[in-house]
């Protein structure tokens, strides 16, 4: 088995300061079929403005983990911290913003007023709120669409509404899961280039699931792959690509390379047997 | 009306009421035989036909018998008189509306409740249910005794049988609805670390509105039926209860038959105005328009 030989370069090459760190996180769901090994023996830490994406096929627990460090769900043995706080404490002092596979937009809400949502609810001033949701619309080049509502949007819209609903409050760390999943291929291309932009001008820590592997080695400067049962990761992989991405990155040797590292990452996790 | 309904829904009216003139004819029949035997007249069989249609206390009035004691009783009385079906129908409408506003404010409570809190929502949906297997009509009268005796009389008790018909479907539908939102918007109100009264104003209750309305639309009919059972036992000498009752004493078969049609028109109109109400609400909370 490879999984066990693969060095964890966040071990050796600390960063300055860790945002997330979890050591043999393990969770299980009891089920009606038995238990479930969501999670087993996870350690991995993530510094202070890396952009990590985590690949793997479903049941890899990739979600579970995003979930894990957002107080969703609970572990069932191991340790993990988030901000040096329990992911409960540090749900209580909105340290992330949550973007969801579906955008998740209150319906019955405008899009100034679906951003706003968590502004009212942690009590921000109403001109601020104004001010605020201004300022993260138009970071998701939104602006002008304040007073739609979410079905008289496009899925990717409704996604970058989405988004600016996760940075509104300015929590430095932002966790996505699949964000791009249900898009087509043409609007991915282009939200990922606006979200690595978006990234470089915020200088948030960004954790983002995926099961694309493209995706993966485009957006991040470290990528967790992961494979099921039990959910476990197999390979830590630093990226060597420079921080300016133009999207015909994709083609050069080095981009293909850590694809491939992804993908034998993925087939020693037996990712791809049936 | 929309979509070329109307060719169908008139088809299907004048099949009613060609079938309903059919009807008077054969019930009508036997008892102008016997008095015709008895004078011994010998009409044609077409002046034997409009004599069933004509008979002042028919087994089963002619359509336009109907048509002309309802139009005569609407339009051609004071409001403020006791023949006036305006003035019957208001009575029982004014219990009707008071009834269904208590009715919905009681079943959004108790959703309320049996969503919130674990004890309410284990131990009262069999009662709320065991509620609605009760016969009405025997529950009736005793809710009028019961409330004559504590010194209530009048509107209070016929809008409280309306009450207790109610309820009922706005507590399922509200629960139902309280419930509905989706995995991820509670997810969300998590992430935000939102006390339950956000959870509340911000995504259960908007969540639940079109249930509310649907429920709603079930209710008021509810609560119509509920005035008109409670006018019945009661002694009450308005509304259209009291007037089907009074109708059935005296064999006025005509008038229990505009009284019929009078109920019918109240229950359309408060069915479609709430019906409209809701479409308004939910468009104004930005529902794709249908």
């Amino acid at each position: 088995m490879l999984e066990t030989k693969i060095a964890q370069p966040s071990n050796t090459r600390k960063a300055a300061e860790t945002v997330v760190e979890a050591s043999d996180l393990s969770l299980t769901f009891q089920t009606n079929d038995g238990p479930v090994h969501a999670l087993s023996d996870v350690s991995l830490s993530i510094g202070k403005g890396e952009f990590v994406s985590f690949i793997g096929p479903s049941g890899c627990g990739k979600t579970t983990f995003l979930r894990v460090i957002a107080d969703l769900e609970q572990p069932t043995s191991g340790a993990i911290s988030v901000n040096g706080m329990t992911p409960s404490q540090a749900r209580e002092n909105r340290a992330y913003g949550y973007v969801f596979q579906a955008a998740a937009l209150y319906p019955w809400r405008t899009i100034d007023r679906n951003v706003a949502l968590p502004l009212e609810i942690m009590g921000i001033p109403r001109a601020e709120q104004k001010e605020r949701v201004a300022r993260t619309l138009e970071l998701v080049n939104l602006t002008g669409f304040e007073k739609k509502f979410p079905w008289q949007l496009s899925g990717g819209m409704q996604q970058r509404a989405s988004i600016a609903r996760a940075l509104a409050f300015d929590a430095d760390l932002l966790l996505m899961d699949e964000p791009f999943g249900a898009l087509d291929e043409i609007v991915r291309d282009h939200l990922n280039e606006q979200l690595l932009d978006l990234w470089a001008r915020t200088n948030k820590t960004i954790c983002f699931v995926t099961h694309s592997i493209p995706e993966a080695v485009y957006l991040s400067t470290k990528i967790v792959v992961m494979s099921p049962r039990p959910g476990r990761v197999t390979d830590v992989i630093e990226s060597t690509l420079p921080a300016e991405r133009p999207l015909d990155i994709r083609e050069t040797p080095e981009f293909l390379a850590i694809a491939a590292r992804v993908r034998d990452g993925l087939r020693a996790g037996h990712s791809y047997d049936d | 009306m929309r979509g070329g309904k109307a060719i169908p829904v008139l088809t299907i009216l004048a099949g009613i009421v060609l079938a309903w003139y059919v009807g008077t004819y054969f019930m009508n029949a036997p008892f102008q035989r016997g008095l015709n035997d008895r004078r011994g007249a010998t009409p044609t069989f077409s002046e034997f036909v409009g004599q069933t249609m004509s008979q002042p206390k028919p087994t089963l009035p002619a359509p336009h018998q109907v048509a002309v004691n309802f139009f005569e009783n609407t339009f051609q009385r004071k409001v403020t008189s006791g023949q006036s079906l305006v003035y019957h129908s208001w009575v029982t409408l004014s219990s009707t509306l008071l009834g269904f506003l208590f009715g919905t404010v009681l079943g959004i409570v108790i959703a309320v409740g049996i969503v919130h809190v674990l004890a309410l929502d284990r131990s009262l949906m069999p009662w709320i249910i065991a509620s609605q297997t009760i016969p009405i009509l025997a529950l009736a009268p005793m809710i009028v005794v019961v409330l004559a005796a504590v010194g209530l009389t009048g509107l209070i008790p016929k809008a409280l049988i309306s009450t207790y018909l109610s309820f009922f479907p706005v507590a399922v539908g509200m629960v139902k609805g309280l419930r509905s939102p989706e995995s991820s918007h509670l997810d969300l109100m998590h992430t935000y670390n939102a006390s339950r009264s956000d959870v509340f104003w911000k995504l259960r209750l908007p969540a639940s509105v079109p249930f509310l309305f649907a429920s709603m639309k079930v209710a008021v009919a509810a609560s119509l039926v509920g005035a008109i059972v409670g006018e019945l036992p009661t002694g009450a000498v308005a509304g259209i209860g009291a007037k089907l009752l009074s109708g059935s004493y005296y064999s006025q078969t005509i008038e229990i038959f505009s009284a019929l049609i009078a109920g019918s028109i109240v229950a359309v109109v408060l069915v479609t105005t709430v019906g409209l109400v809701g479409r308004m609400t939910e468009r104004a909370m930005g529902a794709r328009p249908a």
